[in-house]
């Protein structure tokens, strides 16, 4: 990609020696998970866990498949608009913050930003709480709503960020021309704002798909996202460990589609959780 | 897949335009706007911290909440609580082996990577993926992987190395005394060790180009320019990665749920809070732990986010 | 580009979902064991009008299979009341509490849920006023005349009967491996120093952990039955009603039992589920697991059979004594459908209800009246015993001290687990006893 300048490019063959070792490290529990999905059945066993599989089955996905198929909509089911919700007010607040600073805006937005990095159990007992006295605990709606809320100080900052960048002139351009904060926020912030809404929505999907502290304590069994009922069918024995592993590539492949299809959108994000301003 | 995003924002740093003030009417909308979000976060955030706090320092157990005044009493109980100690010694274990993984990993093939070779995109997306896993599926896999097991019931990891005839490495994982808990840092160092490489690649791609080649003209060595030239250049991104890491050490609590479940052993307070509060119901104790936890990471994070937003808005 | 490779690989796991997605549909007899929505709940779905949600840690082997049967029963008499089967899985129901724990505070519990009759019913969820009398359903159903006296008592509170029990189990039971205890010319021992000496000798034959244990819940459950062995059925019942205490020689003598018995445990038992242990014992890789007698329902479900595979006495020392558990369920005090919840108790109390649960789940019924001829070699024995033994409670399934006193006990046992230390594990247990006994 970005290209390195020439005196570099000597003999610098002996670095694939640890990078293709690393390499390894980091594909030895995707081939685990693969190689032990596609045994059979009466293949399966611990003792030949490292060897390949003699034939391909999908014995292991279909099992896992179909105790974890209504999980994985249930996690759409909450995914998709909680990652929605959360990058439109993200967007928003980034806005204001970066170009409509009112008073105070300089202390309202790290106080946003510290949510970002509350350890959580600081706030469950309440959470359990209100969240029943509103009437949304164990449903579906009440993580949402929990993943909008929790969401909205990295979807700030990305906002914010990424806001900064656009130069001051284009608003006042606009502003002279006489738009108002909601002219200029939808006729020249918001055009520009697709690679950021990449990123934040990329950002969203990943963390609340991945999330299970939220989740198991929050959502009833029949609302559980895949990740609580992953690890409930590793606690439960009787099923076996091929499945299992079968079960969290499953639980793996969207967030991995995501990486692999737009893997730069996501390091922006990434990038971003560490406040790298 | 990426020019540095370090280098993008600095430059646009430089280049903002001296701050002007815009006071209108129009600015208080802009209140008005970031008014919902603010009250959700008020709420859900501080709100809930004091209703926390106020738990803490009551005498809640049981499933009726009651709210008694105690005083710092579930504080003074942690203080002695034996599974507290452990809970604290793993945390320290677990925070060293998984933040020195990272650094160390993630600076090594950051500075392999930036030797300018073929297949650089390839690579650096491999050592990406795991960030792209929820910790549970992570911890699914190398609980198998780990699996303590000896003699004739070998598995996993240790089943490789007795095939590869490295029987020394074998050894009893999560099982271990003591450092058990260094085992789960090993797989959290696999999921985080990527993260930490883009971190530093994007701080090495900051380092402009002219000043290595100015102390190469010096006659430096590629080993001195690295030395003198790149790695003081790296320690702010060193400090966001221990940062970053080290809060997130603090927190752990998927990982080990789903690699180990729940034994005192393999414990830590993210744990401990979720167990004596929704299996014991003492309330008031896993307030306060989780007050503690609190307070440990707002040591760590604060200072931190006060420097780096003084910066910005000095910029 | 270099990311080919990579978008290849992505398209190949695109394939192998959708493949797996459309072959499942192709094969339909597997029942699911974990998930919310059971196939016996989705057919049944089409005419419903009003369903029940039932939550238990019922999601592996004999036990879901049990549950499935009474689901059976209850579909046949209700066909209109669609059965919700909230499953959560962890042994001794350990995850399955926080989930429960969490839903009663957030005040959205299920219609009905499995807890241990005993402390865990009283002493937690009629202490938290969370579930309602049911002396009506015992009147109107004639409940009383079947359920053993032993028992109404410790489901009851000032007169009012709180849950309906399906079953009872033993947790004292000593499991072994027949061919490798004849091998080594053993017999099942009967004391505890009989134990002791046929471990060391199993240990000096090579075998490297003479008794098979699992993950922590597993060590408290060993920690109930070696302490009555050593203290007898008045010692360990006087922990409870506070006329023995804890910091007393009796209770250090029998720690220390505790402790010994724990050297001949497996290393790596903190990975392995109750029912991986008692794998270890049918592989004759150890020769002893002391767990609950649904071991023996898992021991059958992989096929293995009785006298041949495995075979069971007392625990060592705890012969005369039953110490029992009984799974029940209760009526939630805001049921989102009363009546529905109503129509499952009065499933889960019926003769043919229980008849239908036990002999699968691997228990015997708590009705007295249950139908001999559907029980195997191992579940007779035990109703005989159940009939003639003294009954004492178990701690680590609820009997005898409630959630709260059970948590700290555990907490106590899981650091002993790491220093041996039993003058610690006393203090822990003396602190755990004042804290909440």
């Amino acid at each position: 990609m970005t290209a390195q300048t020439a005196g570099v490019h000597r003999s610098r063959k002996w670095v694939y020696i640890p990078l293709t070792m690393m390499a390894l490290f980091y594909l030895l529990p995707m081939f685990v998970m693969l190689n032990t999905g596609f045994k059979s059945f009466e293949e399966v066993s611990l003792a030949t866990m490292w060897e390949l599989p003699s034939s391909l089955s999908l014995d292991n996905f279909t099992a896992a498949w179909e105790i974890l198929s209504p999980n994985v909509w249930n996690s759409l089911k909450i995914v998709i608009p909680a990652a929605t919700i959360s990058s439109v007010l993200g967007s928003i607040n980034g806005y204001v913050l970066s170009k409509w600073k009112f008073p105070g805006a300089n202390i309202v937005f790290p106080v946003l930003l510290f949510g970002m990095f509350i350890p959580y159990q600081s706030i469950l007992i309440p959470l359990v709480d209100v969240m029943s006295r509103i009437g949304l605990a164990g449903s579906i709606w009440g993580l949402i709503l929990v993943h909008v809320i929790y969401g909205i100080p990295i979807t700030t900052l990305i906002f914010r960020n990424y806001y900064a960048a656009v130069p001051d002139s284009l608003i006042e351009a606009a502003t002279v021309d006489g738009a108002g904060i909601w002219q200029v926020y939808w006729r020249v912030l918001l055009p520009l704002s697709i690679p950021a809404f990449v990123v934040v929505y990329i950002w969203q999907f990943t963390s609340a798909w991945n999330d299970f502290l939220f989740a198991v304590l929050l959502t009833s069994t029949q609302n559980w996202p895949v990740t609580v009922a992953l690890n409930n069918m590793a606690g439960s024995q009787i099923i076996a460990w091929n499945v299992q592993m079968a079960g969290s590539f499953l639980a793996a492949i969207p967030t991995l589609l995501i990486y692999i299809f737009l893997g730069r959108y996501f390091l922006r994000g990434m990038m971003t959780g560490a406040l790298k301003e | 897949m990426t020019a540095s995003v370090v280098a993008e924002t600095e430059i646009l740093a430089s280049a903002k335009s001296p701050k002007r003030k815009r006071f209108r009417m129009e600015n208080w909308w802009g209140v008005i706007w970031v008014l919902p979000s603010l009250l959700a976060v008020m709420l859900f955030v501080y709100g809930f911290i004091i209703w926390t706090a106020r738990v803490s320092v009551s005498a809640w157990k049981g499933l009726t909440p009651d709210y008694t005044y105690v005083g710092a009493e579930n504080f003074v109980n942690l203080a002695s609580d034996r599974r507290f100690h452990i809970d604290i010694t793993n945390t320290i274990i677990f925070t060293i082996v998984f933040v020195l993984g990272c650094l160390l990993i993630g600076l090594g093939l950051a500075l392999l990577l930036d030797k300018g070779i073929r297949a650089e995109g390839f690579y650096r997306s491999l050592f990406l993926f795991p960030m792209a896993i929820s910790f549970i599926v992570t911890g699914v896999v190398w609980r198998w992987l780990m699996n303590p097991a000896q003699g004739d019931r070998l598995s996993g990891l240790n089943l490789l190395f007795h095939n590869l005839g490295l029987d020394f490495l074998i050894n009893r994982w999560y099982a271990t005394p003591t450092w058990g808990i260094a085992a789960v840092a090993i797989a959290a160092v696999w999921q985080m060790s990527g993260y930490t490489m883009a971190l530093y690649l994007a701080g090495l791609r900051a380092v402009p180009e002219a000043l290595r080649e100015a102390a190469r003209v010096d006659g430096a060595s590629e080993f001195q320019v690295y030395r003198r030239v790149v790695m003081p250049l790296l320690w702010p991104v060193t400090l966001s990665a221990v940062i970053i890491l080290g809060h997130s050490s603090l927190k752990v609590f998927d990982l080990i749920i789903a690699m180990v479940g729940k034994q005192v052993a393999l414990d830590v307070p993210a744990i401990y809070m979720w167990t004596t509060t929704f299996d014991g119901f003492f309330f008031g104790r896993g307030a306060a732990i989780g007050m503690v936890l609190l307070v440990s990471v707002a040591v760590l994070v604060i200072p931190y986010l006060w420097y780096s937003l003084r910066q910005d808005s000095e910029g | 580009m270099k990311r080919t490779t990579l978008k290849f690989l992505g398209l190949l796991l695109v394939l192998a979902m959708v493949a797996a997605a459309c072959s499942s549909d192709s094969d339909d007899t597997t029942t699911t064991a974990a998930g919310g929505t059971d196939e016996t709940t989705t057919t049944a779905a089409a005419a419903t009008d009003s369903k029940v949600e039932v939550f238990s840690w019922w999601t592996g082997g004999g036990e879901a299979a049990g549950l499935d049967a009474m689901i059976v029963v209850f579909n046949a008499a209700y066909p209109n009341i669609e059965f919700v089967n909230s499953a959560v899985a962890g042994g001794a129901g350990t995850n399955a509490r926080a989930v429960l724990a969490s839903r009663l505070q957030a005040n959205d519990p299920p219609d009905s849920w499995q807890g241990h009759a005993g402390q865990e019913l009283i002493g937690t969820y009629v202490a938290a006023d969370q579930i309602e009398p049911l002396n009506f359903l015992y009147e109107e159903m004639g409940w009383l005349e079947v359920m053993p006296e032993t028992l109404i008592p410790l489901i009851s509170k000032d007169g009012n009967i709180y849950s309906v029990p399906v079953n009872i189990h033993r947790s004292n039971v000593l499991w072994a491996n027949p061919t490798v205890l004849s091998d080594a010319g053993i017999d099942m021992p009967t004391t505890l120093d009989e134990f002791y000496t046929a471990m060391d000798a199993l240990k000096e034959g090579g075998m490297e952990a003479p008794l098979a244990m699992g993950e922590q819940w597993t060590t408290l459950h060993l920690f109930e039955t070696i302490m009555l062995a050593s203290m007898g059925p008045a010692g360990w019942e006087g922990l409870w009603d506070g006329s023995v205490a804890w910091d007393s020689a009796e209770v250090t003598a029998g720690l220390e039992d505790f402790a010994k018995i724990l050297t001949y445990t497996n290393a790596d038992a903190a990975a392995l589920a109750w029912q991986d242990a008692g794998q270890l014992v049918l592989d004759g890789s150890s020769a002893f697991n002391i767990m609950g007698d649904w071991q023996e329902g898992f021991f059958r479900e992989v096929g293995s059979e009785p006298q041949t595979g495995y075979t069971w006495a007392a625990v060592p020392g705890t012969d005369g004594n039953f110490q029992f558990l009984s799974d029940s369920f209760v009526l939630a005090k805001s049921a989102p459908d009363r009546d529905a919840a109503i129509a499952w108790l009065t499933v889960a109390g019926s003769l043919e209800g229980q008849d239908a649960f036990n002999p699968v789940k691997g228990s015997i019924p708590a009705r007295s009246d249950g139908d001999r001829s559907l029980y195997g070699e191992y579940l007779l024995s035990a109703m005989d015993d159940w009939a003639s033994d003294t009954v004492v409670g178990s701690l680590t399934h609820g009997v005898v001290a409630n959630d709260s006193w059970k948590s700290e006990i555990d907490t106590a046992v899981g650091l002993f687990l790491l220093d041996y230390d039993v003058a610690a594990l006393q203090e822990g247990l003396v602190a755990a006893a004042e804290a909440s006994g």
